[in-house]
């Protein structure tokens, strides 16, 4: 089919903006110049993917067209392991879905199946509990402060974190004997109680989180070539965020003022506290920094508090030499450090549960990234995936 | 030395010593970088202590064991490679440094090759490189090479403009571009009529240091402008599929250029060799050493920028060259002229 073009001497004579003419230009340039989409598969095994996640992104030139995440290299089937465990032998497998703040996936486990069984901990298990909460959440976010400068480029800040974390993981491993796997959590309580000495490390410790926060945010936040690395890029609107099930740190980054902590029934000792949720409106990477950098200072806050208010006695209730949990369905969610962490357990009335469904955090966070990524650059892929913070463990369990 | 110096031998074996030098400064320069810049500067800018246990002065030795691992290392070809291009492109990033060192003056007659055109020499076999870098990213068959070579060469080219507009201020200040006479009219020059410590450049042309300094991390590709091996994106870019040897050699060629701009930098801007009432015979014996010093001061610089800055994306990098350094150095060309004729 051959179209017949005007003759130079037949075409009407029309005021031509010259700007669409340069429009037009460039249209042509583009068409001459294009070239096919490049697939280029980011991971299972990249450095930028914290593990084995794999993103399958289509590009054109530098900029994504679209990005598909593939997840379950890593999926070890444990909500299927769990219905043949009892339930003291669960916390060991839970720990391992989100490793990095093992501690705190203990927590709605066990209280959901405190609530079936009617049994409450005693405070002062309660005050370690949160403590132990609030510590594992600063440890990931420590880890998460230097991390993210090491994917925007800077190697420096990564060893920082790693450092601080130390000091932090040290304070867990005092209490339960574990850096990364506690298993310290029992039904109706604690193994043990605070080793002699913890509570005065405990306060030298968290004024140096304190003190390292403060290097972060003039090291990382202010640099202001991290910042024009980070506005503006990745945003998550409010609603589409709350939509794709995004919550915990990256959805109180868009603006949404929503902590489990605070918001859902009072569980642990966080209504004892003087404590505040921290948000950003922007809902971009940098806010996403900025949140966590705010959350790991108010949680240092926190633990200061609890040492100071930290009451005496017991630290396990009465309960059963075999443990059975009778028959029930509960659902128990908590705010752990990635975001919102919920168990639903059935109990038929064994000694281990009927079916176990762990809402993880990671998972649903993940889930934003083929629309959030559409359009970057390849670079802040990286920096947006660093952002959102996920642990492959809690995203494949 | 003098007399060593003045012995009159065939060319033919002053073109071997003089090959001989460079071919054994290279590498050596370039491990006297990364031990104690890469492993030491680094680790305790990071609160570690880096390698201690190897053996020898804060455990040096290391570099020896990483030399000699390199060297055991299996060297993988990928079945889809452009086997003579892949090979031949490490050799090329090499041989850019080598060439970078022939014109560097570190004495008054230490000199492998005065040039006349020293500065445009030196500054246009450095952009050789990126022959072997895009060579190296195509010949390798891998995507994320392929992206690091072309980011690569966006960005070599882009900063090879404020690089060279940069020294332009000099080369009218000391009216050659030999780069033996730029130190001489260093050493020999005055400041207001005053001639005690000499002239370094860097006291009329630290716009131009400054932007010197910035093309030139540029053009090593190091932090802030490492696009082109950006870890947490592309690997290692370009070198991604290089192992052993290969590697080894894009490894001398990355800290062998460093030091030769800061060489150039230092020659450039701080007076090289020389050093004020120091002539004749001592400034032959003194002046590698000062050029060392001199050398060691702005290779300090560069690392410390490359181990604490994040790196800019591949837009923001061109941005920040055409947008900022080639216009301000184009303004310091004109200031600089405009004063050389008043005064």
């Amino acid at each position: 089919m051959s179209r017949v073009l005007p003759q130079p001497g037949e075409l009407p004579e029309v005021e031509v903006d010259p700007s669409a003419l340069r429009h037009l230009a460039d249209a042509q340039m583009n068409v001459e110049l294009d070239t096919g989409d490049m697939v280029l598969n980011i991971g299972p095994q990249h450095p930028a993917t914290h593990g084995t996640l794999r993103l399958v992104v289509r590009l054109d030139g530098e900029r994504v067209v679209a990005a598909d995440p593939v997840i379950g290299y890593m999926h070890r089937g444990y909500e299927k392991l769990t219905e043949f465990r009892t339930y003291p032998q669960i916390t060991t497998l839970i720990n391992r879905i989100d490793w990095l703040s093992s501690f705190a996936n203990e927590v709605p486990f066990i209280s959901a199946a405190e609530h079936l069984m009617g049994i409450e901990a005693p405070p002062r298990a309660q005050y370690i509990r949160t403590a132990l909460t609030e510590l594992s959440r600063i440890a990931t976010f420590l880890l998460f402060l230097g991390e993210m400068g090491l994917q925007v480029g800077a190697i420096t800040p990564a060893f920082y974190g790693f450092r601080d974390r130390e000091y932090v993981l040290n304070l867990i491993e005092a209490v339960t004997g574990g850096r990364f796997h506690p298993n310290f959590n029992r039904i109706g309580g604690l193994k043990d109680d605070l080793p002699w000495g913890w509570i005065s490390d405990c306060r030298g410790t968290m004024d140096k989180v304190l003190e390292s926060c403060d290097e972060f945010e003039d090291l990382v936040a202010g640099n202001p070539i991290f910042q024009q690395r980070t506005r503006s890029i990745g945003i998550i609107p409010p609603e589409l965020g709350a939509a794709y099930g995004v919550s915990g740190s990256n959805l109180r980054s868009s603006g949404v003022d929503w902590d489990l902590r605070r918001d859902a029934p009072p569980y642990l000792v966080y209504n004892e506290l003087d404590w505040k949720v921290w948000t950003h409106p922007d809902g971009d990477s940098f806010a996403r920094y900025w949140v966590r950098l705010q959350e790991t200072r108010e949680s240092a806050r926190m633990v200061l508090q609890m040492l100071d208010q930290m009451p005496a006695g017991p630290v396990m209730a009465k309960v059963p030499r075999i443990i059975k949990v009778p028959e029930g369905e509960v659902f128990v969610n908590t705010e752990n450090p990635l975001g919102e962490m919920g168990y639903y357990v059935v109990s038929k009335g064994a000694t281990g549960p009927f079916r176990v469904k762990i809402r993880s955090a990671s998972f649903s966070n993940v889930s934003i990234l083929p629309w959030v990524l559409r359009g970057v650059y390849i670079p802040d892929v990286i920096t947006i995936l660093a952002s959102l913070y996920f642990i492959l463990g809690d995203i494949d369990r | 030395m003098s007399h060593l110096l003045a012995l009159d031998v065939g060319w033919g074996t002053t073109l071997a010593i003089k090959t001989l030098i460079v071919l054994a400064i290279v590498p050596l320069t370039a491990l006297i970088l990364g031990y104690v810049f890469l492993l030491k500067m680094m680790s305790h800018m990071q609160s570690r202590l880096g390698p201690m246990d190897p053996g020898g002065f804060h455990g040096w030795y290391q570099l020896l064991g990483d030399g000699i691992k390199f060297m055991q290392k299996e060297d993988i070809m990928p079945a889809e490679a452009d086997v003579r291009v892949f090979a031949l492109a490490p050799a090329i990033v090499v041989l850019s440094t080598f060439l970078v060192f022939a014109v560097i003056p570190a004495g008054p007659r230490l000199v492998v090759q005065p040039l006349d055109v020293g500065v445009f020499y030196a500054l246009a076999v450095s952009s050789l490189s990126v022959i072997g870098v895009l060579m190296a990213g195509w010949a390798s068959a891998n995507k994320y090479a392929l992206i690091g070579a072309l980011r690569a060469a966006a960005q070599l080219i882009a900063y090879e403009l404020p690089l060279v507009l940069a020294v332009v201020g000099v080369v009218i200040q000391a009216g050659t571009m030999n780069l033996q006479g730029i130190v001489n009219f260093q050493q020999h020059g005055e400041l207001f009529g005053w001639g005690g410590i000499g002239f370094p450049l860097i006291l009329t042309q630290f716009i131009g240091f400054a932007l010197f300094m910035v093309a030139a991390q540029a053009e090593l590709t190091q932090p802030p402008f490492d696009m082109p091996v950006a870890e947490s994106e592309l690997v290692a870019g370009y070198m991604v599929e290089y192992t052993g040897f290969r590697f080894l050699f894009f490894f001398i060629g990355e800290f062998g250029t460093a030091f030769a701009f800061a060489a150039l930098a230092a020659t450039l801007f701080l007076g090289g060799w020389a050093t004020p009432w120091v002539h004749g015979t001592a400034a032959d014996w003194l002046g590698p050493l000062v050029l060392f010093t001199k050398v060691m001061f702005v290779a300090f610089l560069m690392f410390w920028a490359r181990f604490t800055y994040p790196r800019f994306r591949e837009d923001q990098l061109q941005a920040l060259a055409w947008k900022w350094l080639i216009p301000i150095a184009l303004v310091n060309i004109l200031l600089t002229g405009a004063l050389k004729v008043a005064f």
